[in-house]
Formats: C-alpha cells, sequence, structure tokens
C-alpha cells in the first residue's frame, strides 16, 4: 500500500527533535513505526513530517542505578530489553515483552513507542502503571517527570504532548510482579489483560477495559479480595467482535486474579 | 536540520551497493521489489502480519513493509535472493526442497529469511524455538510441519 505523501527528517539530538516537533504541523515521532506505519497505511493517521528518533543516543542504552531502578530509553526495542543484564532486575519486564507480536516487531519496535501510542489493547500501559515507573517527558520549556498514572490520559493520548517527546522511563526494582492476559491467538492483539505487583497488599492494572489501565489497590491478595475489587470497579468494557462487555469484566477478574497470584508466586 | 520529502540513499543489498533516490513515503518493500528489481521478497498482507517481506537489516530480522526506504539509508539489507551462492543452495533452502517445506512458496523467501536469522544465532534450536522463530511468518499451506522438520534438518 502507498503512504500518503509524507516528509521525513533525522534529528541528531533531542533539542533538534523537540524543535522539529514543535515547529512542524502535523509532526509526529517515528520511534520503531511497527504501529505507526501500519495505522499510515489505513490512513487512521495521516502525520504531514515523521521525525525519526533512531539517531538520539539519548533516547537509547539501559542503565541499572546503585539502587536498582532500571532506566530504559525511549527506543529500546523490546529484543534489547529480552537481551538485557540490567533488566533483570525487574524481570517482569522481559516476560512481558517477550508476549509481544513476533521477532521482526520485537526487533523495531520499542518501549516507548509502545507506551506513547497508548492503544489501551497494548502491553506495557498497565505494565508501568502496576510498576510505578516513571517517565521522563522533554519539551521546549526543558525536562518534566511524570507517574506512570498520570502519563495515560486517554485512547491515543498521553502526558507527552505535541512538541514534546518521551525519552527514558524509570522503573524501581522488585520481583513479585505478574503479568496475564487473553489474546486473539498467542502473543496477539489482547482482548483484556492485566499487570500485578504485590507488595504486601496487590497494585493491579487491568488493560484493555478502559481508554486508560485501571489501576486497582488491595490490601489482601487472596483470589476473593482481588476478585472483589475488580468488581467493586464497575468496569465499562466495549463490546466488539472478540468480546462482550459482559465477557470483558468477567475476564478482568480472571487475569486480575491469576496475575496477583503469578506475583506472590514470585516473593 | 529541514524536512524533506525525497532523498538520495544508499544501500548494500546481498553485497551490492545501489544507490537510488527515494520519496520519503517509499515503503522499503516497494523500493527492493519495484526500484531494485528485487521480487524475491513478497508482499502478503501489506499490514505488518503475514512476514512474506521479511528481510536482514544490518543483520536484524525486519519486515520491510513496516520501513520506509528512507531508514534504510546506509545499511546492509540481506533478501532471499541473496542466500544461494553461486547457484548453490544454502543448506537450509536445500532442506526445504527436500522435506517439502512448501507448497505454493509464496511465504517460502520470509520463512527463509526468519530462519536463517535463527540458525545464525542458535546453531541447534528445538522445536520451540524454531517455532517461536517463525512467528511472524504465516503459512496457509502446509500447517507448519514441514517447515520445523525441514529447518530442523538443516540445523543437524
Amino acid at each position: 500500500m502507498l503512504l500518503r505523501e509524507v516528509e521525513y527528517a533525522r534529528p541528531a539530538s533531542v533539542q533538534e527533535a523537540v524543535r522539529l516537533l514543535s515547529e512542524n504541523d502535523g509532526a509526529r515521532a517515528l520511534a520503531g513505526g511497527q504501529t505507526l506505519i501500519n495505522v499510515m497505511k489505513a490512513r487512521a493517521a495521516s502525520p504531514d513530517v515523521l521525525i525519526d528518533l533512531i539517531d538520539l543516543d539519548e533516547l537509547k542504552g539501559i542503565d541499572l542505578g546503585s539502587d536498582g531502578t532500571v532506566s530504559i530509553g525511549a527506543m529500546v526495542t523490546y529484543s534489547e530489553i529480552l537481551d538485557s543484564a540490567e533488566v533483570r532486575a525487574r524481570p517482569i519486564l522481559a516476560e512481558v515483552c517477550a508476549q509481544i507480536a513476533d521477532v521482526q516487531v520485537r526487533n523495531r519496535g520499542t518501549i516507548g513507542g509502545n507506551v506513547c501510542s497508548n492503544d489501551p489493547t497494548n502491553h506495557l500501559p498497565p505494565l508501568m502503571v502496576s510498576l510505578g515507573a516513571t517517565m521522563t517527558i522533554v519539551g521546549q520549556e526543558g525536562e518534566r517527570s511524570v507517574s506512570a498514572e498520570e502519563f495515560f490520559l486517554g485512547v491515543y493520548m498521553t502526558a507527552a504532548g505535541p512538541g514534546e517527546l518521551l525519552t527514558r522511563i524509570s522503573v524501581p526494582p522488585g520481583k513479585s510482579d505478574g503479568f496475564a492476559s487473553v489474546s486473539i491467538g498467542k502473543d496477539g492483539t489482547c482482548i483484556v489483560n492485566a499487570a500485578a505487583s504485590v507488595n504486601g497488599g496487590a497494585r493491579v492494572a487491568i488493560g484493555c477495559v478502559d481508554a486508560v489501565p485501571v489501576l486497582l489497590q488491595t490490601e489482601s491478595t487472596e483470589d476473593d479480595a482481588v476478585r472483589d475489587a475488580v468488581r467493586a470497579a464497575n468496569l465499562d468494557p466495549p463490546s466488539d467482535v472478540h468480546a462482550s462487555a459482559d465477557y470483558r469484566r468477567h475476564l478482568a477478574e480472571v487475569v486480575a486474579v491469576r496475575a496477583v497470584a503469578q506475583a506472590k508466586a514470585k516473593h | 536540520m529541514d524536512v524533506i520529502s525525497r532523498k538520495t540513499i544508499t544501500v548494500t543489498v546481498n553485497g551490492e551497493s545501489y544507490e537510488r533516490e527515494v520519496d520519503a513515503r517509499r515503503l522499503l518493500i516497494h523500493f527492493l521489489r519495484d526500484d531494485l528489481d528485487l521480487t524475491g521478497s513478497h508482499i502478503g498482507c501489506d499490514t505488518g502480519n503475514c512476514g512474506a517481506c521479511s528481510v536482514l537489516l544490518d543483520g536484524v530480522l525486519v519486515k520491510s513493509c513496516m520501513l520506509l526506504a528512507i531508514q534504510a539509508d546506509a545499511a546492509k539489507i540481506e533478501t532471499v535472493e541473496g542466500l544461494a551462492e553461486n547457484g548453490e543452495l544454502t543448506a537450509l533452502q536445500q532442506a526445504f526442497s527436500d522435506h517439502h517445506g512448501l507448497q505454493c512458496g509464496y511465504c517460502t523467501p520470509g520463512m527463509l529469511m526468519s530462519a536463517t536469522a535463527l540458525l545464525r544465532s542458535n546453531e541447534h534450536p528445538n522445536e520451540e524455538e524454531i517455532r517461536r522463530a517463525i512467528q511472524g511468518n504465516i503459512c496457509r499451506c502446509t500447517g507448519y510441519v514441514n517447515i520445523v522438520t525441514a529447518i530442523k534438518a538443516a540445523a543437524e
């Protein structure tokens, strides 16, 4: 399929990228392109200018801080996460990235692209929320940090607004995490997913049931307590060809319980 | 830096250097097939699902329908045409023939590139690793059994 005409730039610095994003109407950041190029084919997105982030070293690499915090550049691919020794400080990151699509997509697709596209069926938005990740955003006014809970604003919308760039994601250390999903085929698009982190109580973030991940916190990690918390959230998920709203509500309980059970088992 | 709508790019495909002017909107698969006349890589779904367009970009397996040609500037690309040398099939290609690892053949170029990438990083993959490696390649004929058998045979 031919793409609509588009212009292109490959800036060499974050400052230049932010300037290009601010100065050009209809400009969009191009990360791995594993979503954006496809939606451009279908004309579901029609950017006028693509700002390719591939040369931005500040958006690359994975660092492990002395306190165990993992800092991941927005342009780090899923495959790089799978191969990273530093990421083992929070093993769930690689476990979930291994469930995204296929080898080719994992070789190009990036953690920053996944969270910034903020498709409600994506794997990483609920995971970032349950892990309590922090996003670093750079704009022309400088740099700021936003918690994952505040980062996801709506369908395809995040706190990284027009003219801004997500540069890095910081994830605190830990290991009592779980992730469960029901997907369309193995490692396919999620119908409902849930990420859980247990530290005394549980933090559970459910995806695919609302515009942004739904965060639930429970004091008890028992199955019934998790089920009750999901019911009390009065989820109003969408119905589509893959699942009715009622079925998604049911699945939300199931995957939340599974994710918490997985997290508990990793103590 | 200004934004551009066209650029002259230089790529090395299967060891041969090419210089061409491309529109920014040109997909790498169209560049390979239509500009370089390398029609071995196929367009199956054009939506990033089927893997028939898989190529190696600087040694990394990618789907060339989800990449702009302009992004591949200065890259080394390997396509299915580059596998056989002097008319001699690779062990993997021969195994696909010996084990009937194809029927209509449409997915075969992508399957071969995915399996080539696998065997470079893992000389003796088990069946699960083979199936995972070709997860991004769809075959509607074979049911995959002979493809997996062929890759296993090539690794032995």
